[in-house]
């Protein structure tokens, strides 16, 4: 295990090589342009491929092109350009290609902001395209963690044939932290042979790869992913419950918000309140036990903390509380970053107010 | 010789159009699929140039070198 | 004397066209030049969407659909990580010249080493007969009810001639599909792009002018001198581009 100190594009640029990641394909906007930047030397260096398309929707597409060879594709990007990949990502889902997507998310809507922001949580776990469609959506809170669920996140595109986003605000994109880098993967087709466009496994037949289906086959296809997302629910939600046994009011949080939130939730600890926290590190599947599941005899009250404005993860909290307490909001927007002193008198408000 | 294959032929009608020798006419059969297909009037007169079957969109025609 | 066998890289059924449509017969010339030379096994076939995408269907060897527009992409990520097949894309115009444009042309520009298979009947024949990028001025379609007017709609673009000014591409040619003389151009033409591809060479980008008897509103026999006195006259046929020639 080798240790540096890496900003976090990066960091997920090379765990993505680390991964087994072997083309990407992207167009520049900020604030991910780290990632193509490394991965156009990184990946020649290991013999993959870097495309620098002339679009986002050309990438996306390259990357569907790669993803049909069995090999292990990636691109990144950022709100807008996301927006532009959506009918590829839906392509993707349903031609059944695993690749893995970055958002490193900005101020928005529209061109909104180059700063920070976590302005995607309903695009990403809602609507990443047309047709009715999931993908799993990891979002990390450290680089280490950034690092980890890059490194694994083929496998579960591969296991699953569905495509898998990275959303990370520009904050985490941006910062510096030391992480320890796992071995590099062997690269094999092992996951992808049976259906592949590579010869590989000594096959002879051919295969064919369609995003368009007669309408039985389609129906036979949504139902099986129906089921596959209940799957995830069950197998693969990740979350991290901090301080919950006790808890007078817990706050869900993700990605950097959780970070800040975390720091106020100790110095309100210190002060003597009950104040826990969920943070989902997978959005989709959401946690929904950690919150179903709280002891709402002491719950008081749960606070949604986002950087984005109106918050978006709200409904999906709120339909776990299921009235059993009330939920609060407080959330910065626009590329304004969430502060120590504007979360921690946020919370602290709901806390003290509710004596 | 040219073999056409009735269940894949849509009569379109280029192999009567462009055979050289004249020799080919729409039949006066439907196939199964309910396409009027052609029929060779004159089997001595076919030279084997396969124009006939480089012609035909859908692959339906095949030619063969023995005469029969 | 010769001999003819139905190509083996098709589906033992008719294709999903309709009679004399010509999307037919540039399939069945690709898989000819692709039994000539060999690659059935090895060849990859990047379809899109609009009438080409009835390709998946009658396609034997492997193959892939892709978004409006995008096959150019969608080839250039399997080439890049399969530089040993013979990847293709098969696309009509509305896809290629319409809402592909800014794909067909960044890939060409870059010289991806892959062949563009081009079928130019000049309208959108999957959705109605709407007008396409290619249509001819005067012609009518759904949405030109009274024939394509270059004021409101500029005029036909013209694919091999604005390929052939970039600086990448190795082979740029057009051939028509109308007469005999044009398919065994467009069949050598077809296969000397697969070699040059299978070389190393670089882009190869073959236009075949086809019609649609059905779009067009016309016998398919009328449609072969509709053909001779309409778009051959504004499509040139002819080699643009060939870097193997020059050199």
């Amino acid at each position: 295990m080798e240790k540096r100190f890496m900003k976090g594009c990066e960091a997920i640029a090379e765990a993505a090589v680390l991964g087994g990641c072997r083309f990407f394909a992207g167009y520049p906007i900020t604030p991910q342009n780290e990632i193509p930047e490394y991965l156009s030397w990184r990946l020649p260096e290991v013999g993959g491929a870097f495309v620098q398309g002339e679009s986002e929707v050309a990438s996306i597409n390259m990357v569907y092109g790669a993803a049909a060879t069995g090999k292990r594709a990636l691109t990144s990007s950022s709100g807008p350009g996301i927006s532009l990949k959506a009918e590829g990502i839906s392509y993707l889902a349903s031609a059944q290609l695993p690749a893995v997507i970055v958002n490193i998310s900005r101020g928005g809507p529209g061109l909104g902001s180059i700063q920070p922001a976590q302005s995607d949580y309903l695009q990403a776990t809602k609507a990443l395209g047309h047709g009715g469609f999931r993908a799993m959506v990891f979002a990390p809170a450290t680089l280490q963690e950034a690092v980890d669920l890059t490194y694994n996140a083929w496998d579960y595109a591969e296991r699953y044939r569905n495509p898998v986003m990275i959303l990370m605000d520009g904050c985490l994109g941006a910062i510096m932290e030391e992480v320890e880098l796992p071995e590099m993967k062997e690269t094999t087709f092992e996951n992808t042979e049976d259906w592949c466009l590579a010869r590989v496994g000594g096959r002879t037949d051919s295969h064919m790869i369609t995003p368009i289906l007669p309408e039985p086959a389609l129906e036979l296809l949504n139902k099986g992913k129906a089921m596959q997302y209940k799957m995830w629910e069950m197998l693969d939600t990740k979350v991290e419950e901090f301080m919950l046994e006790d808890a007078e009011y817990v706050v869900v949080a993700y990605g950097i918000a959780a970070r800040v939130a975390k720091e106020a939730i100790l110095r309100l600890r210190e002060e003597g309140y009950k104040v826990g926290m969920v943070r989902p590190i997978t959005l989709y599947p959401f946690p929904k036990a950690s919150l179903d599941n709280l002891d709402y005899s002491k719950v008081k009250g749960v606070i949604d903390i986002e950087m984005t404005i109106p918050a978006q993860m709200r409904e999906d909290i709120e339909l776990q509380v299921k009235g059993r307490c009330p939920v609060h909001e407080y959330g910065r927007s626009g590329g304004m970053l969430l502060d120590d002193e504007g979360v921690y008198d946020a919370i602290a408000e709901i806390v003290k107010g509710g004596e | 010789m040219v073999s056409i294959n009735s269940m894949m032929c849509k009569g379109c009608g280029y192999c009567i159009k462009f055979c050289p020798k004249h020799i080919l006419e729409m039949g006066k059969e439907r196939s199964e699929k309910g396409h009027f297909y052609p029929v060779m009037t004159n089997k001595d007169a076919c030279i084997n140039c396969a124009i006939c079957a480089l012609m035909c969109p859908e692959g339906a025609i095949e030619v063969s070198s023995d005469r029969a | 004397m010769a001999e003819y066998k139905r190509p083996s890289s098709l589906m033992p059924m008719a294709t999903g066209y309709c009679p004399g449509c010509m999307h037919a017969l540039a399939t069945r010339l690709v898989a000819d030049a692709i039994d000539e030379l060999q690659q059935a096994d090895n060849a990859i076939n990047v379809v899109s969407v609009g009438c080409s995408a009835l390709n998946l269907y009658s396609w034997k060897g492997d193959v892939i659909g892709s978004a409006h527009g995008r096959a150019p992409a969608v080839a250039t990520g399997i080439k890049r990580c399969l530089p040993d097949r013979l990847v293709f894309t098969y696309q009509g115009d509305g896809d290629l010249a319409a809402i592909g444009l800014a794909e067909i042309m960044s890939a060409a520009n870059r010289g991806e080493n892959f062949t563009v298979i081009f079928a130019n009947n000049q309208t959108y024949g999957m959705t109605g007969g709407q007008m396409a990028p290619t249509t001819l001025i005067g012609q009518k379609t759904t949405t030109t009810r009274f024939g394509r007017d270059a004021l409101t709609t500029g005029y036909p673009l013209k694919m091999c001639e604005l390929i052939s000014v970039l600086e990448a591409p190795v082979f740029v040619a057009r051939y028509a599909l109308n007469s005999v003389k044009g398919v065994q151009d467009a069949k050598k033409g077809i296969k000397k792009a697969f070699e040059m591809q299978l070389a190393g060479k670089g882009f190869t980008f073959i236009e075949l002018l086809t019609n649609c008897p059905t779009n067009w509103g016309m016998n398919p026999l009328d449609t072969l001198d509709y053909m001779n006195t309409n778009t051959i006259p504004y499509f040139k046929p002819g080699i643009y581009k060939d870097k193997e020639a020059e050199a």
